[in-house]
Parts: C-alpha cells; sequence; structure tokens
C-alpha cells in the first residue's frame, strides 16, 4: 500500500518540494567546498578546518615515526603512540570530509582527555618531567580549541544554518498512500487544518495565524513537546499543498502533500515529501528511530490513518476491549505501538 | 463475561473477563449463542502462530444476538439474530469493493507488523494474533464487531445455530477452495485433509459439478463422512501411497484440481515428516507443508492447487519448479467470507446442504481447553466441536460417549 523511497542523506531527491529552497541532501557536500573553499572562509569554519589538518599531521607523524613523536612528549610506548596516530588520522579526515563534523571534533576533545591522562603519568616520572610538561602545556592548549569548536558546532547545529530547512543533517523522505475518495476530497480534507489531529497522531492542534501561517504544536518523543510555525508556500486545490517552516522554529521542515488521481478511478494517490533536519543530527535521528518516533515511520502510520478515516469514517482500534491477564510482555508490546 | 483465553501452547483457560463495549461508531457488540473451534485454532493451541499474547481471546466462527450497536450502524438492531464473517472489513476500500474481503485496507490496527512479515497486510481477524490485529475472539459470552454495518448478516429463525454457524468460516472456507478449482464438466478434484474445511471443500466441489471428487485423509470416521455425505471416492494415505493410487484413478494423467485443506502442521511419515517435525520445532521452518507439496506433485499439467489450509511464514522443499514445468494454477487466501455468505444462505435454505452435518460434539464453553484437546488429537472421532456460552450442558468425558461421537444436550 505505501510506497517507501525514502532516501537518507547523500542521494538526489526525485523531486523536491515546490516552494523548497534548502539544500538536496548530497548536494550540500559540494557546495560546501565551493563556497567555504573559494569564497573567503568564517571564522568556525577555519578553526575546525585547521583543527582537521592539525589531526593529520600530527596522526602522520605519529604513525610514520612513532619513536620520535614519544621522545618529544617524554613518553616511552611507541606502540600507544602508534595508536594515537592512527586516532588522529581518523579524526582528521573525518573532519576534512564529513558533512557533519560535530562527532568528529568531539572525539577529539575525548581523545585529548586521554592524551592529558597519558603525559601525566609522564610528568611524574623523573627524567621526562621536562618535556612532558612542554607537551602537556600543548595539549592543553588544542584542548582548548577542540573543546571551542565541539560547543560552536553543536550550537550552530541546532539552529539550522540555511533558511528554511537545511541543518547539518538533511534528511529527504516520501511516502504514498492509495485512497479511494477523488483527488478534490482528499485535498479538501487535509486543507482543512482542523482535520489533521484525526489522522497525525502525535499532532495536539494547529492554530491559524494568518492566510497563509498557522502555528502547530505536536508530542516529540520521551515526553517532549514540538512547536513550530509554518507557512504555506504553495496552494493548488486538487493537487498540492506545501510548506515550509518560517526562520526561527526548532524543527526545521518543508514538505509537500500531492493528490494524484490514480488511473481508471481507483481514486488518489496521496504524496508526502518531506525535508528536515533532525535534532541532534543524524545521531539524533537515529536515537529517535530507536524510540518509535522517526518521521518515517510516523508519516506512514499517518497516512495510514487518513485513509482509514476518509474511506470508513473511524480508525480501527482494539484499546478497551476485553482480554485475560497480560504479561509484562504483553503491557510492554502495547506500550509500542501494537494494540 | 466468560471467555476462552490463551495463555501459551497447550494452555487455555475460561475465565471471566471485562464485557466488550462500543469502541468505534460502526460497532456492534453480540452475545454469542454458538462458537465452534476452528482447525487453524488448533495451530495457535500448538503455538505455532506467530504474534499471540498470553491473554488473549480465542475463536472465529461465531454467532449470536445483537445486543447493542455504534450509532454508525444502520442496517442492524437490537435483538438481531446474526452470524459473523471472520474476517473483519470496511466494506469500501480498494479489495472490500471487488469482494475481496479478507484483503481489506483498513481493519487492521497492527498492518505495519504483518507488513514486515509478509510485504502487505490483510484484513485484521477475530482472535488470530496480533499480526492479524488482535482482535478479542468470539469463545465468550459477548463479542465487539467492528464494522458491523458490514460483516454480520442476519439469519431466519427457521434455521437452527448449527445450520448457520460455518457460515462464519468453515462453509466459504471450503466452498472458495473449490471455486477457486475452476471445475468444469468431467473434472476430478483431489481433497488433502477431511477436517471441517476438508469436507465441505468436497461436499462444494461436488455442488460446483466435479465428476469425481477423492478424500485424502488417515481417520477412517473422517473418510466415512467424506464418502456418505458427499459422495466422494477416498484414499487413506496410511495404507496406499496417495500419488500412485492418485495416477491409477485418473489414468496416469492426475487430478484436475487438487485442495490442500491441511496447512501448516501436515503429517506425514518417514524421513519427510521427521525432517519437517525437527525443522519447524528448531524454527528453521515454519510450516510442514506436507499436503502441499505432494498436491503440487499429483497435480495434472495445467491443473489447479487451491490451498485453504493455513500456512503462515516460510516453507521449505517446496517442489516450484512444478508449478513452473507443469503450468500450475496456484490459489490460495483467507476466504473473502463476505462475499459467499448470502448465496451460501440461500444453498441452506433451499435444502441443498446441512452444513450441521459435521458437527459431533456440542459442550459448554467451560469445556473449551479439553475440547481443544480431544479435537487435535481426533478424540472420540471428534471432527467439529461447537460450544454453547450461555447453555448449562452437563459436562460428559469423551470416553463416555456413544459410538456415533455425538455428545448430545
Amino acid at each position: 500500500m505505501a510506497t517507501d523511497v525514502t532516501q537518507q542523506g547523500l542521494g538526489s531527491s526525485p523531486q523536491r518540494p515546490a516552494g523548497y529552497t534548502g539544500i538536496e541532501p548530497g548536494e550540500r557536500f559540494a557546495r560546501h567546498d565551493m563556497q567555504r573553499g573559494f569564497d573567503g572562509l568564517e571564522t568556525a569554519d577555519t578553526l575546525e578546518r585547521g583543527l582537521g589538518w592539525f589531526s593529520i599531521a600530527l596522526g602522520t607523524a605519529a604513525v610514520v615515526a612513532p619513536g620520535v613523536v614519544s621522545w618529544v612528549c617524554g613518553t616511552r610506548s611507541p606502540a600507544l603512540m602508534r595508536l594515537v596516530g592512527t586516532r588522529e588520522l581518523a579524526a582528521g579526515v573525518g573532519i576534512l570530509t564529513q558533512a557533519d563534523r560535530t562527532p568528529w571534533l568531539w572525539s577529539r576533545v575525548i581523545g585529548d582527555t586521554f592524551d592529558l591522562a597519558a603525559l601525566s603519568v609522564a610528568l611524574i616520572r623523573r627524567g621526562t618531567r621536562g618535556r612532558a610538561a612542554v607537551a602537556m602545556a600543548a595539549v592543553a592548549g588544542v584542548t582548548a580549541l577542540d573543546l571551542l569548536a565541539s560547543l560552536r558546532a553543536t550550537g550552530s547545529r541546532a539552529v539550522p544554518t540555511v533558511q528554511g530547512v537545511s541543518g547539518r543533517t538533511d534528511i529527504y523522505l516520501e511516502r504514498s498512500v492509495a485512497i479511494s475518495k477523488s483527488p478534490e476530497e482528499c485535498y479538501r480534507f487535509w486543507r482543512s487544518f482542523e482535520n489533521l489531529p484525526r489522522f497525525m497522531q502525535t499532532l495536539e492542534s494547529v492554530r491559524q495565524l494568518d492566510e497563509g501561517r498557522s502555528h502547530w504544536v505536536a508530542k516529540g518523543p520521551l515526553a517532549t513537546r514540538l512547536e513550530w510555525t509554518s507557512e504555506i508556500t504553495a496552494d493548488r486545490p486538487g493537487e498540492e499543498i506545501s510548506w515550509r517552516t518560517v526562520d526561527d522554529s526548532g524543527t526545521a521542515h518543508a514538505g509537500s502533500v500531492r493528490f494524484e488521481a490514480a488511473p481508471a478511478g481507483r481514486g488518489t494517490i496521496v504524496r508526502v515529501s518531506l525535508h528536515y533536519s533532525p535534532l541532534g543530527g543524524a545521531l539524533g535521528a537515529g536515537l529517535v528511530k530507536l524510540l518509535g518516533h522517526d518521521p518515517q515511520s510516523r508519516i506512514r502510520e499517518d497516512l495510514r490513518r487518513l485513509k482509514q478515516v476518509m474511506e470508513t469514517g473511524e480508525t480501527p482500534t482494539t484499546r478497551g476491549q476485553p482480554a485475560g491477564q497480560r504479561s509484562l510482555l504483553g503491557r510492554v508490546t502495547r506500550q509500542w505501538g501494537i494494540s | 463475561m466468560k471467555a476462552n483465553v490463551w495463555y501459551g501452547r497447550e494452555q487455555l483457560h475460561v475465565e471471566n473477563v471485562p464485557d466488550p463495549k462500543i469502541l468505534n461508531p460502526r460497532d456492534a457488540i453480540v452475545r454469542i449463542t454458538s462458537t465452534a473451534i476452528c482447525g487453524s485454532d488448533l495451530h495457535i493451541y500448538d503455538g505455532y502462530i506467530p504474534g499471540m499474547l498470553p491473554g488473549d481471546i480465542l475463536g472465529h466462527e461465531f454467532m449470536g444476538e445483537v445486543m447493542e450497536v455504534g450509532s454508525e450502524v444502520r442496517n442492524l438492531k437490537i435483538g438481531d439474530r446474526v452470524v459473523n464473517p471472520f474476517p473483519i472489513s470496511c466494506g469500501a476500500c480498494f479489495f472490500c469493493q471487488q469482494s475481496l474481503h479478507s484483503l481489506c485496507e483498513n481493519s487492521n490496527p497492527n498492518a505495519w507488523l504483518a507488513e514486515k512479515l509478509w510485504g502487505h497486510s490483510p484484513a485484521g481477524l477475530f482472535g488470530y494474533s496480533h499480526l492479524l490485529g488482535g482482535y478479542a475472539g468470539g469463545q465468550a459470552q459477548y463479542v465487539r464487531i467492528p464494522f458491523a454495518d458490514v460483516g454480520p448478516i442476519k439469519v431466519p429463525e427457521d434455521l437452527s445455530d448449527e445450520q448457520v454457524l460455518f457460515l462464519s468460516d468453515i462453509f466459504p472456507t471450503g466452498y472458495m477452495a473449490a471455486e477457486q478449482c475452476g471445475i468444469r464438466q468431467g473434472d476430478t478434484v483431489a481433497v488433502w485433509g477431511c477436517g471441517p474445511v476438508g469436507l465441505f471443500a468436497i461436499k462444494s466441489a461436488r455442488l460446483l459439478g466435479a465428476e469425481r471428487v477423492i478424500a485424502i485423509d488417515r481417520f477412517p470416521a473422517r473418510l466415512r463422512k467424506a464418502s456418505q455425505w458427499a459422495d466422494a471416492e477416498t484414499l487413506n494415505y496410511e495404507q496406499v501411497d496417495v500419488r500412485q493410487a492418485l495416477e491409477v484413478m485418473t489414468g496416469g494423467r492426475g487430478p484436475d484440481a487438487c485442495i490442500d485443506a491441511v496447512g501448516m502442521e501436515g503429517h506425514a511419515h518417514g524421513v519427510f515428516g521427521g525432517y519437517d517435525l525437527l525443522k519447524q520445532s528448531l524454527l528453521l521452518e515454519t510450516d510442514r507443508p506436507t499436503a502441499l507439496r505432494q498436491a503440487l506433485l499429483a497435480c495434472r499439467n495445467g491443473g489447479t492447487v487451491s490451498i485453504p489450509g493455513v500456512y503462515g511464514g516460510f516453507l521449505d522443499k517446496v517442489p516450484f519448479g512444478a508449478v513452473v514445468n507443469k503450468a500450475l494454477t496456484v490459489r490460495s487466501g483467507q476466504t473473502h467470507v463476505q462475499r459467499y455468505m448470502r448465496p451460501l444462505l440461500e444453498l441452506i435454505q433451499r435444502g441443498s446442504i446441512d452444513p450441521s452435518f459435521v458437527v459431533t460434539h456440542r459442550l459448554r464453553l467451560e469445556d473449551a481447553p479439553r475440547a481443544y484437546r480431544m479435537f487435535r488429537d481426533k478424540q472420540d472421532s471428534c471432527i467439529k466441536v461447537v460450544l454453547k456460552p450461555w447453555a448449562d450442558v452437563p459436562t460428559v468425558e469423551p470416553d463416555k460417549v456413544q459410538e456415533n461421537g455425538r455428545i448430545l444436550h
């Protein structure tokens, strides 16, 4: 029933929603290099890239000449130094190549903590104390920079950096459902926003602010509450409704729903596509998926309920029916959405 | 109310649970007067149906009296005597509009679970696992019927419960199995399994004009029913080689159509029997497709294999090469009961068939756990058990029952 052409991360979306001005998945990396590489660098970017190259340089040295580097630092283990070098190389490559640098920057902070601990051992030993102290001061300085860059990257990720949609991670997904009603009926039902909470399970309310803008309140994962303001970017009766969140919304997304007449009077294919930047980036998106709140299953189930409400006037349920004694397992599965 | 509740493999308890209530505008509540144990309930009893949870109320063959209707149910009123189909169907979706009711797109609240296992979800069913909706079943004193304006049909007072009860499942199921064979004049139909569905398939094949019907089982009482009631020729697979016998009976060509009314717990002797039992118990296969294998091999070139027997998951060593190279048509499906109820009720009213012939035991709802065991083990020549949720039938031990196997109340 539901087509699943969801794509995450890299890859190009077949159709972008009308009015969508953000970056396509996959497009962002190329553009990132173009803009930042040649058109003058922002300070944040300079620092991050600088740390990336620093990682590569230090990592290469530590892997190629572990003996020399460990002598300089006052430590005695070239084998350990080689491991440190490998870690540095990984962090450097991560920072310089990945669209979302934040976890790689944080990995440097964690690495620094480890290095400081290792150096403090060398500091206690007589004979290497001088060199270790110098190395430790250097590492502490780098740690401060790493921490600064990481915090800044995390902070900037919570707020979309590109107008409308694109945050650090842009996710595109699309789902559709076939409904035995005309495109006009489906459009009318959806366009009356007060109908939306009838089939969007987490949606609590939609309040019309003015002609094009509305304020949305929904339940988020772990008893949180999500709110956003969105504006309609396209509204073609019987065909399409598109929207995107306005600048300061925490849950940035742009979406569209299209109503396509199915062949031979087989009703309508209602097609929803969505670009969004999950809070917490890819990691956050994964966590939310584990909690059963990922937008993909959400949209799949919401579209299923839309079909049920439109075709039958109700949604099927077993909540409140009799049963024998439920085991703990039985009660837990109901919490996870099994009726 | 009292209900037959599943707590695990071979663990049934008839106990008090809350009464059902109306949950949706198209619901109805029915006071059950008769309810039956289906062969497919035995797969649940034996623990082979995935998605069951302890505490589930069983039963999907039931009838009774309408007690309460939701605000959107206009075709039923309180006091109507109705028989209910086992699939739950909305009547409005793509499939319901084509009378493919068991494929209803809107009645399974756990559709996403079924999609994970089968790709797409069929209709929700009463008392048949959470994969199929987790709806409370009808081996109880009351039941809630969703989409009550589509499913249950009113039945005339002059027909007894037992004459119309099996419109809920096994009569339409056997009938659809035979109908799917596309029977033409002169056709021979072989039916594996002479349980209730097999018997109805045999009788239906006759009604649809089959020249010969060959019934295959190992229990003499069941074979006797097939031959007496539907004039079938019989093969006891413990006494003859079924494949060879079918060849001889059909001039070496094989039956024109084969019906597998056995399903996932096929019984087999020898190497293959042991092989399937072992693999099934190790969860390396979910079903024991003994009858299906044989039916595919026995069927004539270009013939039809119709499968009313329930299979749940993944089958092993199924000779699919036979399907391709013999150009077989394979047809199956949970029964679109709603499609058949009215025409088959007419057949009953005309006297063409009296479905009550399959009933061998009438017991109280409280006897359900014992009845399941008896039915599963074919004790006392048990073929079909009808449970009475309200009647105070005295309990009769199986070994005290008369030769004809009937417990009368």
